[in-house]
């Protein structure tokens, strides 16, 4: 598991396979091809790449036409146009429930030097409010291929969020669209995390580990439909709930995980994530340090609590 | 169908716009009127549509993307037995097919949820770029109203069917002139909207007098010009048909009362 990628890489080479096996799969971006990897798919099928130029909200309504001919478009943009786009996806693809797919790249504070006006701390917020929506953060690029495949099965509208940075690539694991992972099983406390927070809460864990502290590590790569039953189960086994995103700490995991707790046990709650602020320019891992988000961050936050 | 059919029909329509709105105290009949003669002659004579198989894949499209016309778009596709006219009745109210504003997933013969103005003309854009791309030789059609030309999307669909060389595009402009706030000039002045497209790319027809059967068929007829997407600017009059709704901004979004809608239906009888 030394191997590392962007699961933005993982995604433009799944398009390629699934389009192989799928004639109905088209892919639309908004001249980010190079930096979204729909380019890796434009390379193996040309005539099935459809650049709708700086027009993301143009881009949304199209892909959505092309559903309605039976097409299953896949639309690429950074994470940070999903508000720019939110009213196209809203009434557009949502309340019709079309079969359109998001995969929106560069999520998060680990976008790194472009700064805060390119890092989505939001996008997870506004894509799980919407119905019929699935909303899928994948922690690594072996998911990230299951994801694709996974989007492409589902009759309606699916949110990818991929990030820009190249993470650990973990074994392959099981993978079924609403049913997280367990990590690495604990009793002492669990984190529930997503994305690329998944490898940083396993590092935590590990710390942990070595001051006598058992800690689980729970991979909820589906936000939304969320998995309940894992959820309530490992927060009653363990009682301390931790959540690690790296979203806002407002509407994301941390949110959808309190919606299933509150009101059902008596435990710990904390939510690790941006704290109601944007991010900033920097190398990534150094942004993800500045808010606290680091797997040895995260150990001592955890240790403080327990 | 001939002409006076079709005349005759329009005026139907009209009486259907005014008793759903009436019914439902709600709704937008100004608009709705304004659009009936270019429902009227897509649905009746340019269009090919089967109400017996309304999901067909290679039928014809429309797109009411100025979809607060949806009472014209409902009386049009009872008229044609896409469903039972006794759903006007239900026009608004809960659990309707006949929703406010043009609902696929509820209503027979609706070929894309509008209502959120500038979204229909890119997904016209996207049926049009996706029935190429199928090799679906059927034509795309969406009705823009003269104010949701203010919406910048408006002109990034424009700009995309233009270089993707949407030929089985056409766009209808229903220029009634007449907004909510008050007349396009008022609120945000449009400059010259034949132009505009023209630049964008468009091969462009204007209608004088688009609440006139003949002229709007006409131009509906032209055959498509190869790898240019139509506009076709149709001058019409808000409220066209009941002598005091016609070009009144107020009657926008207001249904009459009962003694409005008497006299209406007396202006509009056969």
């Amino acid at each position: 598991m030394s191997e590392k990628k962007a699961t933005r890489v993982a995604y433009g080479e799944a398009l390629v396979e699934l389009a192989k096996k799928n004639d109905k799969v088209v892919v639309l971006d908004a001249d980010l091809a190079q930096a979204t990897q729909t380019a890796i798919f434009q390379k193996a099928f040309p005539e099935r790449h459809f650049d709708l130029g700086i027009a993301e909200a143009n881009m949304v309504d199209v892909a959505n036409g092309m559903s309605c001919m039976g097409l299953i478009p896949f639309c690429s943009t950074f994470a940070v146009f999903a508000g720019r786009n939110f009213e196209q996806i809203r009434n557009g693809v949502c309340y019709p429930h079309n079969n359109v797919k998001f995969a929106f790249t560069h999520a998060g504070v680990t976008v790194g030097e472009d700064g805060g006006t390119h890092q989505a701390i939001e996008d997870i917020a506004l894509m799980r409010v919407l119905p019929g929506m699935t909303v899928i953060v994948p922690c690594d690029a072996n998911e990230t291929y299951k994801a694709v495949e996974a989007a492409a099965a589902i009759d309606g509208p699916v949110y990818l969020r991929l990030a820009r940075l190249a993470t650990t690539v973990f074994d392959p694991m099981p993978f079924e669209v609403g049913k997280g992972n367990v990590m690495r099983d604990g009793k002492d406390a669990v984190i529930f995390a997503c994305g690329l927070m998944v490898e940083e809460s396993l590092k935590a864990a590990e710390l942990l580990k070595e001051q006598g502290k058992d800690v689980a590590v729970v991979n909820l790569h589906t936000i939304k439909p969320l998995d309940r039953e894992l959820v309530a189960r490992y927060a009653a086994k363990c009682k301390n709930v931790f959540t690690a995103e790296e979203h806002s700490v407002i509407g994301g995991l941390g949110d959808a995980i309190a919606d299933v707790l509150v009101g059902n046990g008596e435990f710990t709650f904390t939510k690790l994530g941006i704290e109601d602020q944007f991010g900033q320019s920097g190398k990534a891992m150094d942004v993800l340090r500045a808010y606290g988000l680091c797997g040895d961050q995260i150990a001592q936050r955890i240790a403080e609590k327990l | 169908m001939n002409i006076p059919e079709m005349e005759a029909v329009c005026k139907q329509v009209r009486r259907d716009i005014i008793t759903m709105t009436a019914a439902a105290g709600s709704g937008h009949p100004g608009g709705s009127l304004s659009a009936t003669e270019i429902l009227v002659a897509l649905y009746e004579d340019v269009m090919k549509v089967d109400p017996k198989n309304p999901t067909d894949p290679a039928r014809d499209r429309l797109v009411l993307s100025k979809g607060h016309a949806a009472p014209a778009l409902y009386a049009v596709l009872g008229e044609k037995g896409f469903f039972d006219k006794k759903e006007f009745a239900n026009f608004r109210q809960l659990h309707s097919i006949l929703q406010g504003h043009p609902d696929k997933k509820k209503c027979p013969g609706v070929d894309a949820s509008t209502g959120s103005l500038g979204q229909g003309a890119s997904i016209a854009v996207g049926m049009a770029l996706g029935a190429k791309h199928t090799g679906n030789p059927c034509h795309v059609y969406a009705i823009l109203g003269d104010g949701e030309l203010q919406e910048g999307l408006v002109w990034e669909a424009a700009m995309s069917a233009a270089h993707y060389k949407l030929d089985n595009l056409t766009y209808i402009v229903d220029n009634n002139g007449l907004q909510i706030d008050g007349s396009n000039d008022q609120v945000m002045g449009l400059g010259n909207i034949a132009q505009k497209f023209t630049a964008f790319g468009f091969r462009v027809m204007e209608v004088a007098d688009g609440n006139d059967l003949k002229q709007v068929l006409d131009a509906l007829h032209q055959p498509a010009q190869k790898d240019v997407p139509t506009c076709i600017l149709c001058h019409t009059v808000k409220g066209k048909g009941v002598s005091f709704m016609e070009n009144q901004v107020g009657w926008h979004g207001k249904a009459p009362n009962a003694e409005q809608r008497d006299q209406a239906l007396k202006e509009l009888e056969a």
